[in-house]
């Protein structure tokens, strides 16, 4: 048997994706398409007083305006369910205002210029009423969570923390910031929805088939039987498409009262308000230390954005109670309710940006020991999860971290801030490690021969870029030992078996160990002489046991070296390595280019990502690509990404863990460890723009 | 050891790369498409497209841009739109040549010249150097700013054949050497939120390379 599963072959989607082929949400060429534009409140909390539409509804080409006032039945909002994506979202359910771009019209146009002129016509009157917009004012409603948003204690506590504190020879005690992220993937949210009789079919953008079709269905008030999703290319995720929005919603509304299809795509705009976004956070990190940098003590609390109406609780401490042992422990999280529009997960929500600080405290208190950041990491290796008290599946921090210094020369820094003037330029360098939660969610999978050496895969899985397709097809290839070139992988179809969908870097993992289900089952009955043509198997997975009797996680460690302007404090990357540990690979090729893009944002969050609130409105400022920033070719230099080989029999039986978060995963606080290294200034407030580096140069 | 690396005299000094890259651009054969005009409307206007070597006769909305021209009135839907505001560069195409941003440009304004998208790259169904070049280095993860970094990518290889400097240029009077600093500072119009950025760079060098001499 051939060996093709981790092989770094070509993705079998790039000659569509090059070529312009590869069919997303907005480019349905359905006959008679309509096109929607939304028009969006203008207000964060309030309600609408009068809205008039007249002027709207004369435009040429115009076909329909839809508000509250004539918005069809749609199924109430539920605050919580098991699966909160598959929760109606209706839209224009009443005049209430809950949030800054909340949707508030809808003009159907034979044209898209006519819908957009039309949909700015419209003219709203709203009693606006008082909210509250800043996570760190006084008075704002703070909540204390028993789980975060994946049912995890939001809080834990072990030992005695302050006492821990009060007797270490040497301690940190920091606070530090992030702010509101956006996704912003390149695809705007868009959904086209046509109706044949009683069937609706809606192309979105979207992570989780199977979410977006029991959501559409309850918020029509229709039976799934009636409903069929189809995502077969989605440009970008991130965790901002795991809902609908309201494109999806309107886009089928308004194609059954016009009888023909219809098609709604957010503006960049739009998106920023629209749909979810990181909330911003504040961080405090303690750690207590003997004086050969043994902790004794750790702690990380956390504040960050909910609304009002939703309850998100991103898992920002979730990491520090597996990193590093000590005896003394203690993690808290609450929340602000804020009337800003709701937040969600983004890429690795809790350790993206817990990371940021408990990583950065770290390199702190290595300056403080004097010892090297690299050295008290492998000093605090605890040989069992710290909090748990269970055994690691897998641990391989260690092996990253000393890979990854001898790869990128770490043994040629100084530990001095300030010692590396190149000309212009302030060089330092900086570590982080990356741990990041694995995680197994129920899958089924259908393989079917279609000849003795062609097969094709069904299921309702996504490929928002991973290299889903292309791993499916490896999969098939190697376990029925067939030409790769024979495997049709079918996806992103809600009549196909259902998975999990992209969310959580559980897909590949997940989705591909029910389809080894299902090839290894198909292989048997081949083998014993039947078919093959037409011969089909469903496979399964579920998290068994092993996620409870193992701490599951997948590991890395980022090195990165900054050069800092020493008269402007401008920042530049200069070079960055990652060194992984993501259990078995399935494709070399697509996972490196996973763990880069994971690692560019984190260079991202610690340089450029930020949208700052305006806290008379209620809304974001900077809602377009030329002002919230996120990297472009220039900012990114020479950056690798090395997986180590590795295979967590634990995981699934493809022994492979999740890949797609784990890059951001203190990418961005081995930025700002080599940032201080550089020059000195420790900036705690992310991202690190110049205006914060400045007073540490002078 | 210095990233600079040449793309070459061998290949950007000589003709021969501008018979590669350019030469996508001369179509031999034009042929007339009519698209059902709403021509019963009033106040559109009628305008005639070369794109991808097809003449499309054309009757729109004045307000309609190249890049929604191409999308929902040619059903050429491999050119995005990512912003629609000319800051991420997913629905660059090549207008007689030279790289722009479709969404900043009104259809009508574009009657007459010659007009190649992502559709128009590829002879059949042999991929354009850079195309292969792109699948080859994985320089794409979602793909929905792909169409629009390799119409850019071919673009600006011709823009350093012609001598064009750029921001990152060491010598503005010298013909731009092509480094990888200098791709990066030409590719910056194109976002790539999955941030493929060190495998676009790769692949537009190997693509570079790989050209016959």
């Amino acid at each position: 048997m051939a060996r093709i599963i981790g092989e770094p072959i070509d993705r079998i989607d790039g000659h569509a994706k090059v070529t312009g082929r590869a069919i997303y949400a907005a480019d349905d060429k359905a006959s008679k398409l309509a096109f929607g534009a939304i028009a969006t409140a203008t207000i964060a909390t309030g309600e609408i007083k009068s809205i008039d539409t007249n002027e709207a509804k004369q435009q040429p080409g115009v076909l329909l305006v839809m508000t509250y006032e004539n918005a069809p039945e749609q199924a109430p909002w539920v605050a919580k369910a098991e699966d909160p994506f598959a929760r109606p979202k209706p839209q224009f359910a009443d005049k209430k205002i809950q949030y800054f771009g909340q949707p508030v019209a809808l003009v159907v146009a034979e044209t898209f210029e006519a819908a957009r002129e039309a949909a700015a016509l419209i003219k709203i009157d709203y009693a606006v009423t008082k909210g509250s917009f800043d996570l760190e004012a006084p008075g704002a409603e703070i909540r204390e969570p028993k789980a975060d948003n994946v049912g995890k204690a939001a809080a834990s506590k072990i030992g005695d923390i302050d006492t821990a504190m009060r007797t270490a020879a040497v301690t940190v005690d920091s606070t530090y910031k992030t702010p509101y992220q956006n996704h912003n993937q390149m695809e705007p949210h868009a959904s086209t929805a046509e109706w044949t009789g009683n069937l609706l079919t809606v192309r979105t953008a979207v992570q989780l088939v199977e979410s977006a079709h029991q959501c559409i269905a309850a918020t029509l008030k229709v039976p799934p039987d009636q409903v069929e999703v189809i995502a077969e290319f989605i440009g970008g995720g991130f965790g901002g498409k795991l809902p609908v929005y309201g494109d999806a919603i309107l886009a089928a509304l308004a194609a059954r009262e016009l009888k023909r299809p219809v098609k709604v795509v957010l503006t960049r705009q739009q998106m920023f308000h629209v749909t979810t976004h990181r909330g911003a956070s504040v961080q405090r990190v303690r750690l207590a230390a003997a004086k050969d940098g043994t902790l004794t003590g750790i702690a990380h609390e956390s504040l960050a954005q909910t609304a009002r109406a939703d309850d998100f609780v991103e898992p920002i401490v979730a990491p520090t109670r597996s990193l590093y042992a000590a005896p003394n422990r203690l993690t808290a999280q609450r929340t602000a309710v804020l009337d800003l529009p709701i937040p969600g997960s983004m890429r690795a929500p809790g350790e993206a940006i817990g990371l940021l600080a408990l990583e950065q405290a770290m390199d702190e208190l290595a300056v403080k020991l004097d010892m090297d950041p690299i050295e008290l990491r492998l000093k605090n290796e605890p040989k069992e999860d710290p909090e748990k008290h269970i055994p690691f599946s897998t641990r391989n921090l260690v092996p990253c971290l000393q890979q990854g210094a001898e790869r990128f020369g770490w043994n040629k820094r100084n530990a001095k801030p300030g010692s590396n003037r190149q000309g212009q330029w302030l060089v330092g360098m900086g570590v982080a490690s990356a741990i990041r939660g694995n995680i197994l969610r129920k899958a089924e999978a259908k393989v079917t021969m279609n000849s003795a050496t062609s097969a094709t895969v069904e299921m309702d899985m996504t490929d928002i870029g991973t290299g889903s397709y292309t791993i499916f097809a490896q999969i098939t290839a190697e376990t029925l030992d067939i030409p790769l070139e024979g495997v049709t992988v079918k996806l992103g179809h809600s009549s196909y078996p259902i998975t999990p969908g992209s969310g959580g870097s559980f897909g590949a993992s997940s989705c591909g160990a029910a389809l080894l289900d299902a090839c290894k089952k198909l292989k048997a009955k081949v083998d014993k002489g039947e078919g093959p043509q037409g011969l089909t198997a469903m496979g399964k997975v579920a998290p068994g046991d092993e996620y409870k009797k193992f701490a599951q996680f997948a590991y890395g460690a980022h090195f990165a070296e900054v050069g800092v302007d020493a008269d402007t404090g401008e920042v530049r990357l200069r070079r960055m390595l990652g060194v992984f540990d993501a259990g078995r690979i399935l494709n070399a090729k697509t996972a490196r280019s996973q763990m880069i893009g994971g690692m560019i944002w984190g260079v991202s969050s610690a340089l450029f990502e930020e949208s700052p609130v305006d806290t008379r409105y209620g809304s974001f400022v900077n809602v377009d690509l030329a002002n919230y920033h996120v990297p472009v070719h220039a900012d990114i230099p020479a950056v690798e990404a090395i997986a180590l080989s590795a295979f967590d029999g634990y995981a699934n039986a493809l022994g492979s863990k999740g890949v797609g978060e784990l890059g951001i995963c203190g990418a961005g606080a081995a930025v700002a460890n080599a940032i201080y290294n550089a020059c000195g200034a420790r900036v705690r407030e992310y991202p690190i723009t110049l205006d914060k580096v400045l007073p540490a140069l002078s | 050891m210095s990233q600079r690396f040449l793309l070459s005299r061998r290949l950007l000094g000589t003709t021969a790369l501008a018979a590669v890259f350019a030469g996508r651009f001369a179509h031999a054969q034009s042929r007339e498409i009519q698209i059902a005009a709403a021509s019963d409307k009033p106040g559109n206007i009628d305008m005639q497209l070369d794109v991808n070597g097809e003449t499309h006769k054309l009757s729109l909305d004045p307000r309609t841009t190249l890049l929604d021209a191409l999308r929902d009135h040619m059903g050429l839907t491999g050119t995005k739109k990512g912003c629609d505001h000319g800051q991420c560069g997913a629905c660059t195409v090549l207008i007689n040549g030279v790289r722009m941003n479709s969404c900043l440009s009104l259809a009508a304004a574009r009657d007459g010249d010659k007009i190649t998208t992502i559709e128009g790259l590829a002879e059949g169904e042999k991929l354009h150097p850079m195309q292969a070049a792109f699948v080859k280095a994985d320089a794409f993860q979602c793909g929905f700013c792909t169409p629009g970094q390799i119409c850019s990518a071919v673009g600006m290889v011709a823009e350093m054949q012609r001598g064009a400097p750029s921001a990152a240029s060491m010598d503005f009077d010298a013909k731009p050497v092509g480094s990888v600093e200098e791709i990066r500072e030409r590719m910056s119009g194109n976002i790539c939120r999955c941030s493929a950025y060190p495998n676009i760079v790769a692949a537009i060098v190997a693509a570079s390379e790989g050209a016959p001499t």
